[in-house]
């Protein structure tokens, strides 16, 4: 990666961490970082559905992993909470490593795959929800005992950096794959698999280790969303919502690219949040908005929101030439 | 360099290669020739792993590389270009060339340096930042050729590359497929082109409904009445003799 590859990154993530410089209402922060939880778990699904094509509709199974990692290892082992977050992130890489090797291994592709990924996540939602070690229908509960050390803070700035700092090393790694030889393998085989094998690639390799990837960062997500809210229960850990959340994102915000699902997230809640406020309390006026702005999206910018702004500039520098 | 032991592969009922036998010798550019139909597509995603032979095997540099993955071939030396042409549709030419390049070089810089001199070489050097599916048909089959020979090849296996193009496109590339056999790749090509066979290739071997029927010099296979019947039908060899008396 050179400096021009990283610059713009760097800049972005600094830029927004003043955010709570002058915004200090609570009401606010709580939708940032909600909102920057989406970004983080949707660049994980990015870089295995934007990058390598392969559509998961249940990124749910890393999330909620995640999730429940970060709560269970510190309820139920007394495990420290930012180690039980780490181990939650390699729960999630493991998760994904499983799952694409017994889907990836017997040949499954597009809806297939797809529909294999959202059956994982069924049964580990139903699991969670029966299961007494899990807390059942009632969830776990992370008990409040404020301290850094106990990955809780008073300010909820901090809360809101730390997701910032996740997000932008996920765009620096997203870079990253970008620009190495695994990243022109993965996006290969999106663009067509029996090419690339004929190139040499081992579609089999770079596909596990696209969904192990995107299994830890959307775990991470999911280990962040634990913390915050100190509430786990599987609807919303393994909850439909989230695989659709993160597949929301990075189609409104660019498939496959280094900051389509921030941008896709922001947009989204942005909006969301907006006609909320506009509207008031209209039940599900936001998910109308969400579906508004997907049928919007895949209608009239097929490249997402950085497609529509890369397309614009370039006509507007023609015209200029013309 | 390339020895095919009694390859048989079949579909369901059908033989689409029925005991093939060939050799291809190190530094040579041989021939495979048929009517449509005959297998020759389906004995080269035998060599190059893409189906693995019912009975028989694929022998390479004297290895029997009969159950390796098709990625394996690749690294081993084996390229293939595609009939029907398989382009990365959402890349650049450069970017499609690259990817090809990738097997040899690990870094970034190093695959796109690479991927820019063969991209020149087989003549997309105006084309290498244009989308790949903006290429014209002959475009595109240059960038079959482009990446598989990105990949640094010792074998090159070559699917009627020549197909779809006018007369002055052959007469272009073929000096270019010459060239890259003078540098140390050994070529076997499937091609209807016979005008480009008879330039090209110093062997060739003749395939009709699975079975390889003749081999030798392309001059002598023409002549070969086995060979005219395939194409032509049963007694075609006799009638065209006759005629040929009577002129
Ligand atoms: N995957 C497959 N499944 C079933 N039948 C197949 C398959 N691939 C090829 N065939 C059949 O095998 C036979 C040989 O096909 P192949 O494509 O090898 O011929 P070819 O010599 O390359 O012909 P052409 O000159 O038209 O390219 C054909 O009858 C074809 O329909
Ligand atoms: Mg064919």
């Amino acid at each position: 990666m050179t400096f021009r590859d990283i610059a713009p990154i760097v800049v972005l993530i600094a830029l927004i961490a003043f955010v709570p410089a002058f915004i200090t209402a609570n009401t606010v922060l709580n939708f940032l970082v909600f909102t920057l939880i989406i970004a983080l778990a949707a660049q994980g699904w990015n870089i295995l559905g934007g990058f390598g094509g392969q559509f998961s509709f249940g990124h749910a199974a890393f999330f909620g992993t995640g999730a429940y990692a970060a709560a269970l290892l510190q309820v139920r082992l007394g495990i420290n909470p930012w180690v039980a977050f780490a181990i939650g992130t390699v729960v999630g890489a493991a998760v994904g490593w499983v799952i694409g090797y017994l889907s990836f291994r017997s040949g499954l592709r597009g809806s297939y795959f797809a529909l294999v990924t959202l059956a994982f996540a069924e049964v580990l939602r139903i699991l969670a929800n029966a299961a007494t070690f899990t807390g059942g229908a009632a969830g776990v509960l992370i008990k409040l005992d404020v301290r850094p050390g106990n990955f809780q803070f008073e300010s909820r700035g901090a809360f809101f950096w730390i997701a910032l700092a996740l997000v932008g090393a996920v765009l620096l790694l997203t870079r990253w794959i970008e620009r190495s030889r695994f990243g022109a393998q993965l996006v290969a085989v999106r663009e067509n698999e029996a090419a690339a094998k004929a190139l040499g690639v081992d579609t089999l390799r770079v596909k596990l280790g696209a969904i192990t990837v995107s299994g830890a960062v959307t775990a991470a997500a999911g280990g962040l969303y634990a913390q915050y809210f100190l509430y786990v229960d599987a609807n919303i850990a393994y909850g439909t919502w989230i695989s659709v959340e993160v597949i929301l994102a990075p189609i409104v915000g660019g498939l496959g690219t280094v900051f389509g699902p921030l941008v896709g997230a922001v947009a989204l809640h942005g909006l969301g949040e907006i006609t909320k406020l506009a509207a008031g309390s209209v039940p599900g006026i936001d998910l109308m908005v969400f579906g508004g702005l997907l049928v919007a999206a895949v209608a009239f910018a097929p490249a997402g929101i950085l497609g529509l702004m890369r397309r614009s500039a370039r006509s507007r520098g023609a015209a200029r030439h013309a | 360099m390339l020895e095919v032991q009694n390859a048989t592969k079949r579909f369901g009922g059908l033989v689409a290669v029925n005991q093939a036998s060939l050799k291809v010798e190190a530094g040579s550019i041989t021939g495979l020739i048929g009517p449509n139909g005959a297998g020759k597509t389906t004995l080269f995603t035998l060599i190059s792993g893409f189906e693995k032979p019912s009975e028989g095997r694929v022998l390479f540099e004297g290895e029997d590389i009969s159950r390796d993955e098709p990625h394996v071939r690749a690294r081993r030396g084996i390229a293939r270009t595609f009939q029907i042409v398989q382009p990365f549709a959402g890349l650049s030419v450069l970017e499609n060339i690259a990817v090809g390049a990738h097997l040899r070089h690990a870094k970034r810089s190093d695959a796109l340096a690479s991927a820019e001199r063969v991209g020149q070489r087989v003549g997309l050097g105006p084309e290498l930042d244009k989308s790949a599916s903006s290429l014209t048909v002959a475009g595109r089959k240059r960038l079959e050729l482009a990446r598989a020979l990105a990949t640094e090849p010792k074998l090159l296996l070559l699917d009627e590359v020549l197909a779809g193009l006018n007369p002055s496109e052959i007469r272009d590339i073929i000096p270019v497929i010459r060239a890259i056999r003078d540098e140390g790749v050994t070529i076997l090509m499937i091609e209807h082109v016979m005008q480009a066979v008879m330039s090209l290739c110093e062997q060739v071997y003749v395939l009709a409904q699975g079975r390889i029927i003749a081999e030798g010099p392309p001059a002598d296979v023409c002549d070969d009445p086995k060979v005219i019947e395939a194409y032509l039908g049963a007694g075609a060899a006799e009638r065209l003799k006759r005629e040929k008396v009577h002129a």
